[in-house]
């Protein structure tokens, strides 16, 4: 495994897209290159900035509205 | 009626998850509001067919995958957008330094993703063409697998690789570029030298 072979399959390792044999091959190749490694971090933490800034919370009144839309009394609905 | 309140306790916590992603899809309050609401509305008319112990949060995106192309997309004259600008091989880690950086003992990335602004993020993911969006939505922000997502969305997994892999690239780009314009990275880091 290269850096090349490596960071081409990055998005599947991230993803969790590979096979068990796959995943050891690169975690092997990243525990041996700290500059391959640190791409991949780098990747991992921009995905958990992207989710994380992407939460909203439904505003009480629509929770309200679909409750009443299913005939669920409010306190069931939390 | 057991089914309506099981239907209440298994399906109303998602409602946030819910309404996030469909403020990415519609991009505008008062639809996402309507389009959870279609969706709760819908999953709970259909909720029969649900088989308890499958998976109900891809179900619940499934639903509201459905109602928003259904009806708020064919209510947009829009056309159909699939063209994605020059970002094929678009990679912040490197327009930001990545390895120079490292190698300086600065890790100015990390502090630029840890200062990137909600209001940033949203803008950058909504700016995508919408089958791009949806794919990296699905992924990235909710953490579906590639088989996930093809039932969802109803392509070839395929298409599901090919979609998200253009989408990231693009996303980064914009990221960049909206960071940019907000004045919100360093100098060029091309600058890291000794």
């Amino acid at each position: 495994m290269d850096c090349e072979a490596a960071s081409h399959r990055m998005y599947f390792y991230l993803d969790g897209e590979l096979t068990v044999w796959r995943r050891w091959v690169i975690t092997r190749h990243l525990d041996r290159c700290p500059p391959c490694a640190h791409g991949f971090d780098f990747e991992m933490e921009l995905r958990q900035v992207i989710a994380s800034r992407c939460r909203d919370r439904v505003p009480e009144d629509l929770k309200r509205r679909v409750a009443d839309a299913l005939g669920i009394a409010d306190d069931e609905a939390r | 009626m057991a089914d309506q309140a099981r239907f209440a306790e298994l399906a109303m916590p998602y409602m946030d998850a819910l309404y996030s992603a469909a403020l990415r899809m519609t991009r505008n309050p008062a639809d996402a509001e309507d389009l959870v609401q279609e969706t709760y509305l819908r999953a709970y008319r259909g909720f029969g067919g649900f088989k308890e112990g499958t998976n109900l949060k891809a179900w619940l995106y499934k639903i509201l995958t459905n109602t928003f192309i259904n009806t708020y997309r064919a209510r947009k004259r829009r056309p159909e957008e699939t063209d994605l600008d020059e970002a094929e091989d678009f990679s912040l880690y490197r327009r930001l330094g990545g390895l120079e950086a490292a190698a300086a003992d600065r890790t100015p990335e990390t502090e630029v993703l840890e200062a990137m602004p909600e209001a940033v993020v949203k803008d950058a993911l909504e700016s995508l063409p919408e089958q791009f969006r949806m794919a990296v939505l699905l992924a990235d922000v909710e953490g579906f697998s590639y088989k996930e997502i093809a039932e969802i969305t109803e392509v070839p997994i395929g298409t599901v690789m090919s979609r998200l892999h253009r989408g990231r690239k693009q996303l980064q780009s914009r990221l960049f570029q909206f960071a940019t314009e907000r004045g919100l990275l360093p100098e060029p880091a091309t600058a890291a030298g000794p």
